[in-house]
């Protein structure tokens, strides 16, 4: 057995050590915000956070998340107003949406460490991340203003 | 007055002896600079004590140091500018993941958000390391096109190297990440040589006086 601590909530689950952890998330916790994309970290589509860090859970064993806290798409908020969900929603950024909830937490993690990106700084934090739609100046667009209103404190402006 | 005399006296020897030591001590200096190297050595900036000199032993066992150095487990990770290399092609790492201050990558792209403590299995999936990261932006201890020459006399100078010493260079040889070239992971090729021969070639040239190649010995390497 082992205790996961998933948006601040803990889950025992009964599973292989190596399995990866976007694959609990999903399949045994039900929290299917999380996407598979690739299996191998190329793309960037199952990012969650675990200790604050944009850990690729598709080859994240569960064994390494054990005793960490993770953080989904689904705890990123606690009613869907995160700056970025808030600047995501105002521009209208996804198109397919496959990819955004990866999207978002790389651009969380972004955020966090740096509230004032420049374009370099979002290439730099953003490059991991693919979007087949190629939805990416509305990804930087919506990045500079979730930046803005995070430094005002404005969490919604709805 | 006879007082006086032998006071000057006294004080007027040491000067005396001191400046024929000095005129002993800079012509023994002068002179060292007219000894010739070895032919196709130079010394390294760093000099260790005690080291057996042997610049033809040394310099040979650097030129296999060198091959394992400049192969693609060692050099992708010690890249001339911010990005690492990938593949056994060294190209640029995909996806672009910088180097930080650290060495550990930057926002959402730090080395171990997909770099795990251990290999992931597969083909193209990453490899893995506990400690996995690229030399600090401080102390970039560039490999990427490097000649012989420069790599040595760079690998010997403490300014350079991470500040290390005779010691902590031969030991390092064994640290975890070096040893992680020998276990790249599925689809990578190995260092051209064993780890048991990399270290052999690694502490015979420090041993032997840590000498460099000729600077026009051995083109850079890739």
């Amino acid at each position: 057995m082992i205790s996961l601590n998933i948006n601040q909530k803990t889950y025992q689950v009964d599973v292989s050590p190596d399995m990866p952890l976007l694959w609990v998330i999903r399949d045994i916790v039900g929290l299917t915000g999380t996407k598979y994309g690739c299996g191998v970290a190329q793309c960037g589509a199952c990012v969650v956070h675990m200790n604050g860090e944009a850990a690729r859970s598709c080859v994240t064993k569960v064994s390494r998340a054990e005793g960490q806290a993770i953080v989904t798409i689904e705890g990123l908020s606690q009613n869907n107003d995160h700056p970025l969900q808030t600047a995501w929603n105002e521009i209208s950024v996804p198109q397919c949406g496959y990819c955004h909830s990866g999207q978002l937490m790389s651009a969380a993690v972004l955020l966090r460490e740096n509230p004032n990106p420049t374009d370099d700084d979002i290439d730099a934090a953003m490059a991991g991340n693919i979007c087949r739609c190629g939805t990416y100046p509305r990804i930087r667009q919506a990045i500079h203003l979730a930046a803005e209103m995070q430094r005002k404190g404005i969490k919604n402006k709805n | 007055m006879k007082r006086n005399s032998e006071t000057a006296g006294r004080y007027f020897l040491p000067v005396k002896t001191i400046s024929v030591l000095a005129v002993i001590l800079s012509a023994i200096g002068i002179m060292s600079f007219g000894i010739k190297n070895k032919k196709g050595v130079t010394k390294s900036n760093i000099q260790f004590e005690n080291s057996n000199r042997d610049s033809i032993k040394s310099v040979k066992a650097f030129m296999d140091v060198y091959k394992v150095l400049m192969s693609p487990r060692c050099v992708n990770c010690h890249p001339s500018g911010d990005v690492p290399l990938q593949g056994d092609d060294s190209h640029l790492h995909t996806m672009f993941p910088r180097r930080g201050v650290d060495g550990k990558g930057v926002y959402a792209m730090k080395c171990a958000n997909c770099h795990q403590p251990a290999n992931t299995p597969g083909l193209n999936t990453p490899p893995g390391n506990p400690n996995w990261h690229l030399p600090p932006a401080n102390m970039k201890l560039v490999f990427q096109g490097r000649t012989p020459h420069q790599l040595a006399k760079q690998l010997m100078d403490p300014k350079q190297n991470g500040h290390k010493g005779k010691e902590q260079l031969i030991a390092h040889a064994t640290d975890a990440l070096v040893l992680a070239a020998w276990n790249p992971g599925d689809g990578r090729a190995l260092p051209p040589m064993s780890h048991e021969a990399f270290k052999k070639a690694w502490t015979t040239w420090i041993e032997n006086g840590a000498y460099a190649p000729k600077p026009s010995k051995v083109k850079a390497r890739p």
